[in-house]
């Protein structure tokens, strides 16, 4: 009845070589890309078949007010996440409990700033401006995309958190099993960094 | 996948080294916004580096490098052609506003008399 | 957890927050059984506008209240949000959690030999959040300008200014994707992971594949949903214009500024997302019901299904080819000719392996010798009946046909024969079927008699004057049919059809009789009394926790009956051929 007396949860299935977990976080996953994809085909949707003049043309980079340098500053933020998330879990694998939540405290430190640099040096001046979704369709998408993204990252920390935390006894009674899990927070975690990826250019550079 | 000691740390290794590649290609990715491209360079350059970096992050990060299991691949294909799919989108809709019915096709229909307070729903249907 | 740690939970782990697949089966079960009859409920309101337009509803009109029964004549309002709540209901709360959430859930497992599902509190979640969707779903009645009112498609633009119905009406499609998503993620896993040693992917029965299908099309169709109706929430509360043109008038008014420096979105993006998610859709209503009536009769022909190998392969590219035909719902939004061709021929293509399903069953019956119990009887009639539903969409597929029925009740017609006397007699052999494995007990077969035959004509009746009418142009989603000159001569198979719809309410008295009394008084029988050969049937009825009393190893085959050299005329699949 606890989820451990089921087979796979923690080794691999010897035929399909993969824990449950593991599937199941790349089936998740796999949805998720459709999710964004509808989201990124509206938004190719609206630009390309914005009017190229007139009033409505799409927005120019100064009428965005989109900084690269904060755009970018946020990338790199993620991108050391992402390899701080991988280390945390090649130190499991090395059996060095201690270094991995460090590792993983640095993590949630980063997604934190993310947060952070986004709330106050971009939605906020932007609603100082009086710039609402509703503004106009540019800020319509920006705000749907980046506010999404944004809970992704929120999912994400509420999960690495739970491993830090109380999550972290799991580590006590099963190392494998609380490895697996990371491997597969992780997995989601490089997966939102990949989505950032594609917005970063796609708003604030093209 | 490999999971010995020393396996671990030429990892390791790899992990430091696809960062140092990714935050090169932001830095690139910017500075190629800045240059001027004709026509649709721009968006191609952009979306290949932003390819690129999302290859290495899904190969690397989320060893997909070392991972064997068909059960993982196959929906990753089937997914990978459903959002093609997707994103073809965008050129179905265009295509469509060419062609219309003439406005008034359907005003035709005779009408006894209209009910009470119209639902309003008519022209929207399906 | 090993057997000697024999902790008693409580009342409330045990059947409320439980998180063992077949109560969460259970629970699932009764609650879209539920949500069924009352999304059929409404359906009887709205056949009495149909039938006898601007006439006062006899007693319930007046209890009903003022504002939407005003003198005890439904509003048109009203009508369109019964008409909203019957599809969504139907479909979101009624057959899809039935066909996957209760009979996926609670044989899916039992038929590949596991012990539950792969994530137990994943599944718990899933149904949960199911029926939070399906509460909000229903306090949108109660909302200002009542439930949503758009159509259950929610085309923009109407819908991004409807009432405020609409809103609850896209949080609580969101809940009910999630519910999806979470199931559809634990089904897939737990069919790769957890089969019985020897239970190979093609020895697996036919009803887990269509599971197995199913749930992929659910992973990857819903999340597009999701996306558009996040989009027209943010139409609706952000004032967005992602789905509304630019330059829109609404009773004079201009919504949607050319706003500087960009302006409106596109009504025709909703429908492409609506209808990606929402053709695969259909097929997540038919293939666990294929699933269903493969099981049953090769159960009741004592045969071995025919062709089991094209019929499994024709369900995988069912399911594939189901992704790319969507657009053929949208003939009529003036898409160019060579998109149409397209979507004309991949909706001809993808209609070839239904019918080597369809044809593969019927062949199966050949020569067999065929047990006419209850089950059987909905099994076998859910045959010509989805053979109907089938062949007339064909000329909706095609262009030039569609351009004529498109919005009439032929369409009606065209996809209830396919969901209502195809999947809902599906769902009711299921239930006759399982029934004793899920309570040890039988149902009656001559009350399952009675149902049977009085839905069949009722069915029928409701279903069949909709081609007549439809083709005759009766114009679908309308309030008052008797509005219209051209409707005159039509008005007489309306009244036919309703008062059929409301002989199949009655029709369903002696299943919700036999029902109850059957699971205290129903006849007690055997593990397994249909003398089947799946796995299921090798555990106790009901099954315990954890499911089987030994580990159960698989020596073959799915379906062998008649096997020769056996006394018996079947052989289950976890028992060893004798030296
Ligand atoms: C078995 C009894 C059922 C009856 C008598 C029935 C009857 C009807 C009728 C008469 C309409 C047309 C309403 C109108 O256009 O004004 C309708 C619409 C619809 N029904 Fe059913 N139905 C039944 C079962 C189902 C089931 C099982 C499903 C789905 C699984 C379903 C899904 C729908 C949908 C999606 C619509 C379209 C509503 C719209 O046009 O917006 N129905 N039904
Ligand atoms: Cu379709």
């Amino acid at each position: 009845m606890s989820a451990s007396v089921l087979p796979y949860t923690v080794k691999p299935h010897p035929v399909t070589g993969v824990y449950s977990g593991k599937l199941g976080t790349w089936l998740f996953l796999a949805s998720e890309v459709m999710l964004f994809g509808a989201f990124f085909s509206t938004y190719v949707l609206l630009r390309v078949g914005a009017p190229t003049e007139g009033a409505a043309v799409w927005p120019t980079h100064e009428q965005t007010h989109l900084s690269w340098k904060i755009g970018g500053f946020n990338t790199l933020v993620l991108i050391i996440s992402s390899v701080t998330m991988v280390l945390a879990w090649a130190q499991l694998k090395m059996n060095n409990f201690s270094k991995a939540r460090l590792y993983l405290i640095v993590t949630f430190v980063l997604a934190g700033l993310f947060l952070v640099v986004k709330l106050t040096m971009e939605y906020y001046p932007k609603f100082e401006a009086g710039i609402r979704p509703s503004t106009n369709i540019f800020f319509a998408a920006y705000f749907v995309l980046t506010g999404l993204h944004a809970l992704h990252i929120v999912g994400g920390m509420v999960v690495i958190g739970y491993f830090i935390g109380p999550g972290a006894s799991l580590w006590k009674k099963d190392p494998e099993y609380f490895t697996n899990r990371i491997e597969c927070t992780g997995l989601y975690w490089h997966f939102v960094d990949l989505v950032w990826i594609f917005l970063f250019p796609v708003l604030y550079l093209l | 996948m490999a999971d010995s000691h020393a396996d671990i740390s030429k990892h390791v290794k790899l992990y430091i080294g696809v960062f140092a590649a990714l935050a090169g290609l932001t830095i690139v990715t910017v500075l190629a916004s800045q240059v001027d491209f004709s026509g649709p360079g721009h968006v191609v350059v952009a979306l290949l580096i932003a390819g690129i970096k999302a290859t290495l992050v899904a190969a690397v990060f989320m060893h997909l490098k070392w991972e064997r299991s068909g059960w993982i691949w196959w929906p990753l294909v089937l997914c990978a052609f459903f959002f093609v799919v997707l994103m073809t989108l965008p050129t179905l809709v265009a295509t469509e506003s060419r062609d219309r019915a003439p406005a008034g096709t359907w005003d035709t229909i005779p009408v006894r008399e209209a009910p009470a307070h119209s639902g309003g729903n008519a022209e929207s249907g399906h | 957890m090993s057997h000697d740690e024999h902790h008693e939970l409580s009342f409330i782990r045990k059947y409320v927050f439980s998180i063992d697949h077949k109560v969460i089966g259970i629970q699932y079960g009764i609650t879209a059984l539920c949500f069924l009859f009352f999304g059929f409920c409404l359906m009887m309101l709205m056949r009495w506008q149909l039938a006898y337009p601007g006439q006062e509803l006899p007693v319930l009109g007046k209890l009903l209240g003022e504002e939407f029964f005003p003198g005890g004549v439904m509003t048109p309002d009203f009508y369109n949000s019964l008409g909203v709540m019957h599809g969504t209901i139907m479909i979101f709360l009624g057959v899809v959690p039935l066909l996957v959430g209760a009979f996926g859930n609670y044989v899916m497992p039992l038929q590949i030999g596991a012990p539950d599902m792969s994530f137990p509190k994943l599944n718990m979640a899933s149904y949960w959040i199911y029926l939070c969707g399906g509460c909000v779903m229903l306090a949108s009645f109660f909302v200002p300008g009542g439930a949503a009112n758009s159509g259950w498609t929610a085309y923009p633009p109407l819908s991004v200014t409807a009432t405020t119905g609409q809103t609850w009406w896209i949080i609580g499609m969101v809940f009910l994707i999630t519910s999806s998503l979470l199931g559809s993620v634990n089904f897939i896993v737990t069919i790769v992971q957890l089969r019985a040693k020897g239970l190979t992917m093609f020895r697996l029965p036919f009803f887990v594949w269509s599971q197995l299908v199913t749930a992929f099309l659910l992973l990857l169709a819903f999340p597009p949903l999701e996306a558009a109706g996040v989009l027209q929430l943010a139409d609706r509360v952000l004032g967005t214009s992602f789905f509304l043109p630019e330059g829109l008038v609404i009773s004079g008014q201009q919504l949607v500024q050319g706003a500087v420096p960009s302006g409106g979105g596109n009504p025709i993006l909703w429908q492409h997302l609506f209808w990606f998610l929402a053709h695969p859709e259909v097929y997540v209503l038919i293939l666990p019901a294929m699933g269903i009536v493969g099981e049953i009769i090769a159960n009741n022909t004592r045969k071995p299904l025919w062709g089991y190998r094209p019929i499994v392969y024709s369900s995988i590219f069912l399911g594939f080819m189901s992704f790319i035909v969507w657009a053929h719902h949208m003939f009529i939004t003036g898409m160019g000719t060579s998109l149409s061709m397209f979507f004309a021929t991949t909706t001809m293509i993808i209609s070839i392996p239904s019918v080597v399903i369809l044809t593969a069953l019927v062949i199966s019956l050949y020569k067999g010798s065929i047990r006419f119990n209850v089950p059987m009887l909905f099994a076998l009639s859910f045959l010509p009946m989805f053979a109907i539903g089938g062949l007339t969409g064909l000329p909706l597929g095609l262009p030039a046909s569609d351009i004529h029925l498109h919005d009439t009740y032929y369409v009606i017609g065209h996809f209830h024969y396919v969901v209502a006397p195809g999947t809902i007699f599906a769902i009711f052999a299921g239930v006759y079927y399982w029934f004793p494995k899920v309570t040890g007990r039988r149902m009656s077969e001559g009350l399952g008699k009675i149902h049977f035959w009085l839905s069949l004509i009722g069915m029928n009746g409701a279903f069949m004057p909709m081609f007549f009418v439809g083709i005759a142009g009766m114009l679908r989603r309308g309030y008052d049919p008797a509005a219209y000159a051209a409707n005159e001569n039509l008005l007489g198979m309306v009244k036919m059809s309703s008062w059929s719809v409301w002989m199949l309410g009655v029709a369903q008295l002696p299943f919700i009789l036999n029902f109850f009394m059957s699971i205290v008084a129903g006849k007690k029988v055997s593990a397994n009394p249909w003398e089947a050969t799946t796995l299921e049937w090798s555990a106790p009825s009901p099954p315990p926790h954890g499911n089987f009393e030994a580990v159960p190893v698989v020596y073959r085959g799915p379906y062998e009956y008649s096997t020769d050299d056996r006394k018996d005329d079947f052989f289950p699949q976890h028992l060893q051929a004798e030296a």
